[in-house]
């Protein structure tokens, strides 16, 4: 179902206005170079300290949290692995309920983060329940294509031919053997008014599509792109650029789909070829040039498809009422 | 003054979460504890009862639901049953390691394989370890005036831990009983608001749930051990004072029977009703019987049980769940493990009878009772009424 939905009351973050605020704090134990912690940063600046954050169990709970330490200023709760969204949930809810009854004076945004396993494996039960029902949070997939926290083991998210811990490549395997499952057009499909893909390489895009994404009432998804040196064997100052290299290759296309209307919010006229963005990691050094020029055809009729969601979910142009005098 | 009316049990537990004012109900269906939430969905839905109703896609998501609640102050409430409990199960120990005030009925139920969805204790003997309280009802007025004192007892300063109250699935929850309804006013003095010591404040930033490394974890739990432990007073305070205020007085362990008697049952939930009845025939007959009521389950209140079976020779303990492969049911273990090493340790038979809704009579709980005394039921455990067909 196509609807309008108002983006107009958000506030826009430009390179002027930038919040210096931080709400994740240095000192925290991620490693070098690794972008889920700089979307994660970037995602609380947009968001502000009026916001409650929910955390599933991955890296981003571990390197952030251990006790007697803690890198959060804002109220923050893990619960466990696959839950996130139902515990957000649960949060939403009360808050609902106390500022009914008088017991709230203002009530919170509420953040919910999970990497990729705890939202295209694990979580998505709770995440498709909690979308369903429409509470109003926002949900973000901090998605490094792997289970990064347990040592680099495949996941759904994990592109195909890369090479992890559980899609070692052999004689009998080119490594992943599926594609990517497309989290951000399964949440789409649940008719939420916002959906999303971030890049933190986009970091102005990625800021905005967070503040758009607590400005609709119900939730909204955003599926946000990291890299992760460990995991990927890549160098770790130039996670930003394969962040951006993944955008600007297509792989990785940045959109939102707002009320069911698919905007492809980052263009990619002179399209980067996927060799230029898999020579800077290693997990995809073992693929010949037959299994890379597959991945370019299938990437660029992802691509294609995507164009064509755009083409067909836009609004209809305004015509002008006849007129009936004669 | 309450009211006493002709009500289902599973509705007059509804009506106690009703007269709490919950400010969160997160369920999701299962047989039997479905009329209590329908219920709730009920009051909610006509304005009765001012809460979030939250119809979640799965237990684990109940609990993880609550438990969010929880954490964001709201006094909160599910309930569950057998297959539920056990997928909620891993979120059950995260709830009492946050030291939430959850309140949560188990209408007790077997489980799988093969699947039977009739009473027995397996699902609430699964989560044995968890560090919830745990109590049992007996019977409706039970069910609900124990649910009015769980809010209590789990909102405790001096507790903070989430509580079950034990109801027997279908025995008890689907039963139309009499039951006495308190007024809002009288439980509204007896329950204040609550009152979170943390909650998720922007106001105050605070993290819950983060990592517990080795330097930390074993002291994390020890404060959960001494929490549960320390939380026996509390319940004994709370039910002291709901007696006072409502004239319906609840023990941790109750007793029946011949005081003093050689030979006790031991039983929980609502098995224990068919146990008084064939113990009174019993003592009326002229033999030595009586009968041990254990309600809180969790703790375990040592000294009012070792109390209250002062002088038995021969306690006979009926387990309605069975842990294969184990020395013994886990009630006959606990009170084994209580007894152990001490001089006046009765002989301990176990029964373990009642499995998948399988009744237990007057009848047979007076055939237990001549075989126990006569020595016939040796060795560790005897199910009960096993058919020749399934042996």
């Amino acid at each position: 179902m196509l609807r309008d939905v108002d983006l107009s009351g958000y506030e826009k973050i430009t390179a002027k206005n930038i919040p210096w605020e931080k709400f994740i704090t240095s000192g925290h134990r991620a490693c070098q170079g690794c972008a889920e912690v700089l979307a994660m940063g970037m995602v609380m600046k947009a968001a502000g300290p009026e916001t409650i954050v929910c955390n599933a169990t991955g890296c981003m709970e571990i390197i952030t949290s251990p006790f007697p330490q803690s890198a959060w200023s804002v109220p923050w709760l893990h619960v466990a692995f696959e839950n996130v969204a139902a515990v957000a949930s649960g949060v939403e809810s009360a808050n609902r309920a106390l500022e009914r009854k008088g017991k709230l004076k203002k009530r919170p945004k509420v953040i919910a983060f999970a990497g990729d396993g705890g939202t295209a494996d694990i979580g998505m039960q709770a995440l498709s329940g909690a979308l369903e029902r429409g509470h109003d949070f926002v949900y973000v997939c901090l998605d490094n294509e792997a289970y990064m926290n347990t040592g680099i083991q495949r996941s759904s998210s994990t592109p195909y031919g890369a090479m992890t811990t559980t899609s070692p490549p052999g004689r009998k395997s080119i490594g992943q053997h599926t594609w990517k499952k497309n989290m951000a057009m399964i949440a789409a499909a649940h008719e939420i008014p916002y959906v999303a893909t971030a890049s933190p390489a986009y970091h102005l895009d990625l800021m905005n599509k967070v503040r758009k994404a607590l400005t609709v009432e119900g939730p909204a998804y955003l599926h946000i792109f990291a890299t992760c040196p460990t995991g990927w064997r890549s160098d770790p100052a130039k996670s930003v650029e394969l962040c951006r290299l993944a955008v600007q290759s297509k792989v990785f296309p940045l959109y939102e789909v707002v009320g069911g209307r698919y905007i492809i919010t980052q263009k990619v006229k002179k399209p980067k070829p996927v060799t230029e963005y898999f020579k800077l990691q290693r997990r995809f050094r073992h693929l010949t040039p037959d299994s890379v020029e597959y991945i370019q055809k299938r990437v660029e009729e992802e691509y294609a498809r995507l164009e064509a969601f755009e083409k067909a979910t836009a609004p209809l142009e305004e015509v002008s009422e006849p007129s009936t005098e004669s | 003054m309450g009211k006493r009316v002709g009500l289902e049990v599973s509705l007059a537990v509804a009506e106690a979460v009703k007269l709490a004012n919950v400010d969160v109900v997160s369920a999701y269906p299962i047989t039997p504890q479905t009329h209590i939430v329908e219920e709730l969905s009920i009051y909610v839905a006509n304005g009765e009862l001012d809460a979030e109703f939250i119809p979640v896609e799965s237990e684990h998501s109940a609990m993880s639901a609550a438990l969010g609640a929880a954490t964001a102050g709201a006094r909160v409430y599910t309930a569950t049953a057998s297959q539920g409990l056990a997928l909620m199960h891993e979120i059950l120990f995260i709830v009492s390691g946050m030291r939430m005030p959850l309140v949560m009925t188990v209408a007790n139920r077997a489980l799988s394989a093969p699947i039977s969805i009739w009473n027995d204790h397996g699902d609430i003997m699964a989560e044995r370890d968890i560090g919830w309280v745990q109590i049992f009802a007996e019977n409706g007025q039970e069910a609900l005036d124990l649910t009015l004192c769980a809010f209590k007892i789990a909102e405790d300063k001096r507790v903070l831990l989430p509580m079950i109250v034990n109801i027997d699935g279908f025995t008890l929850s689907h039963v139309i009983e009499p039951v006495i309804i308190p007024d809002h006013a009288e439980v509204d003095a007896f329950l204040p608001p609550y009152t979170p010591v943390l909650r998720l404040d922007t106001e105050n930033p605070v993290t819950f749930g983060p990592v517990g490394v080795p330097e930390m974890y074993t002291e994390a739990r020890k404060q959960l051990e001494q929490a549960i432990i320390g939380s026996k007073p509390v319940v004994e305070e709370v039910l002291d004072g709901f007696g006072a205020a409502f004239d319906r007085h609840y023990k941790l362990v109750e007793q029946n029977g011949k005081p003093g008697a050689k030979t006790r049952f031991v039983t929980m939930g609502s098995l224990g009703e068919t146990c008084m009845t064939a113990v009174d025939e019993l003592v009326a007959e002229g033999q030595d019987a009586g009968q041990t009521r254990i309600r809180l389950w969790r703790p375990f209140p040592e000294e009012e049980f070792l109390a209250a079976c002062a002088g038995a020779e021969r306690l006979v303990v009926i387990d309605r769940a069975l842990s294969p492969g184990a020395v013994c049911g886990p009630v006959a273990s606990e009170l084994k493990s209580l007894f152990y090493g001490r001089p006046d340790a009765p002989e301990i038979v176990n029964l373990v009878a009642g499995l998948g809704g399988r009744d237990v009579t007057v009848r047979e709980f007076k055939e237990m009772f001549a075989m126990a005394v006569s020595g016939k039921l040796s060795g560790n455990y005897t199910m009960w009424g096993v058919e020749s067909h399934a042996s």
